[in-house]
């Protein structure tokens, strides 16, 4: 309810801002364009073909990220000769923001799905491999013995023991690989795609001065963040670590 | 020793980039042998053509996150001291901050003019929000009871903030501008390429594609790195061992 009057005051601000006539229409559009820019995008199924192209890139690139990142976490974890390679390249990595290798993704592979896909592999790696490593160091030492002394060995251990074990901070690190991957898409669309995406469609827009398909599609690209954090990484910690009682929810 | 110990991976990736680019599978003006990049990195520092793209960009970082530092503890702390400011900022703050900061560039290109106006106003924007979010709750987090203590002593509301309530919440105040730098960064070198500006490291490596220099990205690639690490290690741990572990707020 606050929200809701917190929101239209911003709302009715924007409209009046829009309608006073002080800046050009195409750069400042009023809502009722906005809304009717959003209805025939959606109408007409462009947005939708935006949003799939954009949602394929990220799941091409998360789900690399998530297999890299488990397999080269847990192995971290375990063997202490792959922890003292990887951390260093990993460490001097890490810094350097994922869109910088944009420009060489391009010149290797192109303009396209590629270049876009890697980029947000670059992005996603990195929290999925810290969290996975973390986590499966952070599995409590009694559990591990308490399974060990009941007779746990190699594959039960570890699929009994330390995966679930590890899983709050695995999500944690699922969740911010989406973040980032979700910044990365929208970045890497706007250099390296060359037909279809949302990234693409926004920087496209400014070429023909059409702020309110960028405000259309600034909405949908909100929406879709904010629907996947809340039912697909909530409901996946429900099912998971919730149920199992190993992390409580927050009080609402 | 333990500097030894961590060279060794980056020996190992180094040899493997050499005889990748030696063997000739890849053209040479694609996939450098590292050498070239070195030249590369050592000419373009002597000529002072990489420390003018680096200053540009830092003026840039500077400018955009005074912005987001100077507006981001104000509202912050005003959303954690004021009802009414929370109620009316907060939802705008939870809409805002989880859409990609990439996704506004254009709107803000188009508003405020390619180049610098709009890319410093941009970083500011975008860096805004995890300062305000932590100044917000670092300011809630305050112990009542330090409150009513200082009260009891006769504290009025100037001295109140000053001794008990800004160094109560510096630490979540120090984090917020630790995570609003490093999105300022992430998203300036992104900005850079598509503000076409003159000077800048993100335009150095997104320019350098036109002439197939992929040593000249490989090296501002670097150098952004670099750039990211210092930031991070240096300035930021710094300012709080000055802080809030000399104050005995946090462990070093």
């Amino acid at each position: 309810m606050k929200a809701a009057i917190s929101v239209s005051i911003f709302l009715i601000l924007y409209e009046t801002v829009a309608r006073s006539g002080w800046f050009a229409a195409a750069l400042v559009p009023t809502l009722p364009v906005v809304a009717e820019t959003l209805w025939w995008m959606l109408a007409d199924g462009t947005m939708a073909r935006h949003a799939a192209a954009t949602l394929y890139r990220v799941f091409a690139g998360l789900a690399g990220a998530a297999a890299t990142g488990l397999v080269l976490g847990f192995l971290m974890a375990r063997y202490r000769a792959v922890e003292s390679f990887f951390l260093p390249l990993v460490s001097a990595l890490m810094p350097i923001p994922s869109l910088a290798w944009a420009p060489v993704f391009i010149l290797w592979f192109g303009l396209g799905d590629t270049a876009t896909i890697l980029v947000v592999f670059y992005a996603a790696s990195f929290p999925m491999v810290l969290n996975t490593w973390t986590g499966a160091r952070a599995v409590n030492p009694l559990w591990l013995r308490a399974a060990g002394s009941m007779g746990a060995r190699g594959p039960a251990m570890f699929w009994k023991v330390v995966v679930p074990g590890a899983l709050p901070l695995i999500i944690t690190g699922l969740r911010l690989a989406f973040q980032r991957s979700w910044i990365a898409v929208v970045g890497a669309e706007m250099l390296a795609a060359s037909a279809f995406g949302l990234g693409w469609v926004i920087f496209d827009a400014k070429e023909f001065l059409n702020a309110d398909i960028m405000l259309a599609s600034l909405a949908v690209i909100g929406a879709i963040g904010f629907a996947f954090e809340r039912l697909v990484f909530g409901s996946l910690e429900r099912s998971t670590v919730l149920r199992w009682g190993m992390v409580r929810a927050a009080k609402a | 020793m333990q500097w030894l110990r961590a060279a060794v991976p980056f020996a190992v990736v180094a040899a493997i980039w050499e005889v990748v680019a030696q063997s000739g599978v890849f053209p040479p003006r694609l996939f450098p042998p590292l050498e070239e990049v070195a030249a590369t990195l050592v000419r373009l520092s002597t000529a002072g053509i990489l420390p003018h793209h680096a200053a540009e960009t830092l003026f840039r970082l500077g400018a955009g996150f005074a912005i987001a530092a100077t507006a981001g503890i104000a509202i912050g702390i005003a959303m954690g001291r004021s009802r009414r400011a929370e109620d009316l900022l907060l939802p705008l703050v939870s809409i805002g901050a989880p859409i990609p900061g990439l996704a506004y560039a254009p709107l803000f290109l188009l508003w405020f003019g390619l180049g610098n106006t709009g890319s410093i106003i941009l970083v500011g924007f975008v860096a805004a929000f995890p300062i305000i979010l932590n100044s917000w709750t670092g300011v809630k987090a305050v112990k009542e009871i330090w409150v009513r203590a200082a009260q009891t002593m006769g504290a009025d509301s100037r001295r109140l903030f000053r001794h008990v309530i800004f160094p109560g919440a510096l630490p979540y105040i120090l984090a917020g501008l630790r995570l609003g730098l490093a999105q300022a960064w992430r998203i300036l070198v992104a900005v850079e390429m598509l503000a076409a500006v003159d000077w800048g490291l993100g335009w150095l490596i997104f320019g350098a594609r036109e002439f197939l220099n992929t040593d000249a990205m490989l090296a501002g690639i670097a150098v952004i790195g670099a750039i990211g690490l210092t930031l991070e290690k240096f300035v930021f741990q710094r300012l709080e061992n000055y802080t809030v572990v000399r104050w005995g707020m946090m462990a070093a």
